[in-house]
């Protein structure tokens, strides 16, 4: 991915995110609470039968964190947990720049290089750590 | 002004630093003590026998009457030294509000002050059943005695506030507020981290009864702060902790007896190197003159103002306030964003919500970057981030 489609991709999602709305009740809800920055989404995801069958956010946060917040939503919704932690976890390695399976993680790739500005690693993991803490209360109120 | 006496700058000739309310570059002299402190005469201060430690000694307690001459107190007792404006008041809150306080007394705070005036009576409201209430603000954020009583109440006991607040910036009419707090047997409590670095601050003058601030911010070393109190306060002031340094004697009986002020509220060994760091900060800001430095700040100020007006995007949240203070945030750009970018250029400024996390209430906003203006920024630095700030169209070319 060259860096201009990259950068075209977040500005894109950052701009006009996917499913930036405030969720009621019927969401497992968490926020990203971020300790090190002022990012702060709030996740709202719906799980039926251990698959995500909705999920949205909320909040302020910055270019890197709110594209990848949208990106990630456009991935793991009618997706089973099971196959959103995949993507995480090949994230993640993308992250960490070890080997991963570029062709699982679509337009997360575009942050394939944020490796590189060590500052920003926190804005891009921030979603997944977010959407992890709702399958925590997922699987603890099951 | 006075930029040779930073070795940050000559060790960063390109950096504009802007980021003077949360913390400051220290002279050379201060830099100087404490390694001299460090490479001719470490010892501990009140102990000695020899030469060293007396010298420490001496210097420790030269610096109380150098406070004492700053803020212009009645004693070298009334000048207590802490770990910063915190701790401070904490020491305040927790050590002489908790017994001078009861159940249903009401403490009167704004909604701009910074979490260290805010959650220490938050913790006491819980503990204690007081009633921590907050002043309006006028439209453009300010505090005013009319506003005051307004929520004033016959329960109402102290009036907390900043001198100037570390985000609006506005310099508050304490002098006006005290006298009318003490008029109506209020007693006031002032938070100077943001201005006694920026302003003359006279307790006398002001009459106020307890003094918060840190000595970092201004060109002092960290972990450095003064506590002042009037005395009849002090001397009845729980000390936080207890141990060393603090008591005269202790018997296996349990009979214990407690050192005089100020010595009884600074238990175990003091940061030596900060407060003799501190006591060159204030020489040096005495020499050059708070009149003069606040004077300096004013007119880059304004200048910062003016040349702001010149970029289309940026939208300035206090434009009227009287410190060098100037909040802003680009149009459309996260306020993170933007520090980002201007960390591109070597322009530091802080984004977020400065610790004052209610001020969002206020303003409408909850993050912003914050530029910080002291004595050594100039115009020149000013220029170059409006150069920047007008050219951010290309924001995320930059930061992506």
């Amino acid at each position: 991915m060259d860096s201009n489609f990259r950068r075209e991709i977040i500005v894109d999602n950052a701009s006009n995110p996917f499913h930036k709305e405030k969720k009621d009740k019927d969401f497992i809800t968490a926020n990203t609470h971020n300790e090190s920055c002022i990012d702060n989404i709030d996740l709202y995801v719906k799980v039926q039968d251990d698959k995500i069958v909705d999920a949205y956010f909320d909040g302020e946060a910055c270019a890197i964190t709110t594209s990848a917040t949208s990106i990630m939503l456009k991935n793991i919704i009618g997706k089973s947990l099971d196959e959103a932690r995949s993507i995480m976890k090949e994230y993640y390695k993308m992250l960490n720049e070890e080997e991963y399976k570029e062709d699982m993680l679509g337009e997360l790739n575009a942050y394939s290089n944020i490796s590189k500005q060590p500052s920003r690693l926190k804005c891009a993991r921030l979603p997944f750590e977010t959407l992890e803490k709702t399958f925590h209360i997922y699987e603890t109120e099951k | 002004m006075n930029r040779e006496d930073f070795l940050m700058f000559e060790n960063n000739p390109d950096l504009i630093y802007f980021d003077n309310g949360a913390t400051t570059f220290k002279p050379k002299r201060v830099i100087d003590k404490i390694n001299d402190y460090y490479t001719k005469y470490t010892a501990n201060a009140h102990r000695g026998d020899y030469d060293i430690s007396l010298k420490v000694d001496k210097e420790y307690e030269e610096t109380r009457e150098v406070v004492q001459g700053f803020i212009n107190s009645e004693s070298p007792n009334e000048i207590v030294f802490t770990k910063g404006t915190t701790d401070s008041l904490n020491m305040i809150i927790f050590g002489f509000m908790r017994y001078y306080l009861k159940s249903g007394d009401e403490v009167l705070i704004t909604k701009a002050e910074h979490a260290s005036n805010v959650l220490p009576w938050f913790e006491l409201e819980k503990e204690l059943g007081i009633v921590v209430k907050f002043i309006p603000l006028t439209e453009e954020y300010k505090v005013t005695l009319d506003n005051i009583k307004k929520v004033v109440t016959e329960k109402t006991k102290v009036i907390s506030l900043a001198h100037v607040t570390n985000v609006i910036g506005d310099i508050r009419p304490i002098k006006e507020i005290s006298k009318y707090a003490h008029d109506n047997n209020m007693l006031m409590v002032l938070d100077g981290a943001q201005s006694v670095p920026h302003i003359k601050t006279d307790v006398k003058d002001l009459d106020v009864d307890f003094l918060a601030f840190s000595g970092h911010k201004m060109l002092g070393p960290t972990g450095i702060g003064v506590l002042y109190g009037k005395l009849k306060y002090l001397e009845v002031m729980h000390p936080l902790e207890f141990g060393g340094g603090m008591n005269s004697r202790f018997e296996s009986t349990k009979e214990l007896e407690y050192k005089e002020l100020p010595l009884r509220l600074e238990a175990g060994t003091q940061n030596i190197e900060g407060v003799l760091g501190l006591k060159e900060a204030i020489l040096y800001l005495e020499e050059i003159g708070l009149d003069k430095i606040h004077e300096h700040e004013a007119g880059l100020r304004e200048y910062l103002i003016k040349r702001l007006e010149e970029v289309d995007n940026v939208e300035v949240y206090n434009p009227k306030s009287e410190s060098g203070l100037v909040i802003f945030n680009l149009e459309g750009i996260f306020a993170e964003d933007t520090s980002r970018y201007l960390n591109h250029y070597n322009i530091c400024v802080r984004a977020g919500n400065h610790c004052t996390k209610m001020v969002k209430d206020e303003i409408k906003v909850k993050n912003t970057c914050r530029i910080s203006l002291y004595l050594y920024n100039t115009k020149e630095e000013i220029d170059k981030l409006i150069e920047v700030l007008k050219e951010s169209k290309n924001i995320y070319n930059i930061i992506l």
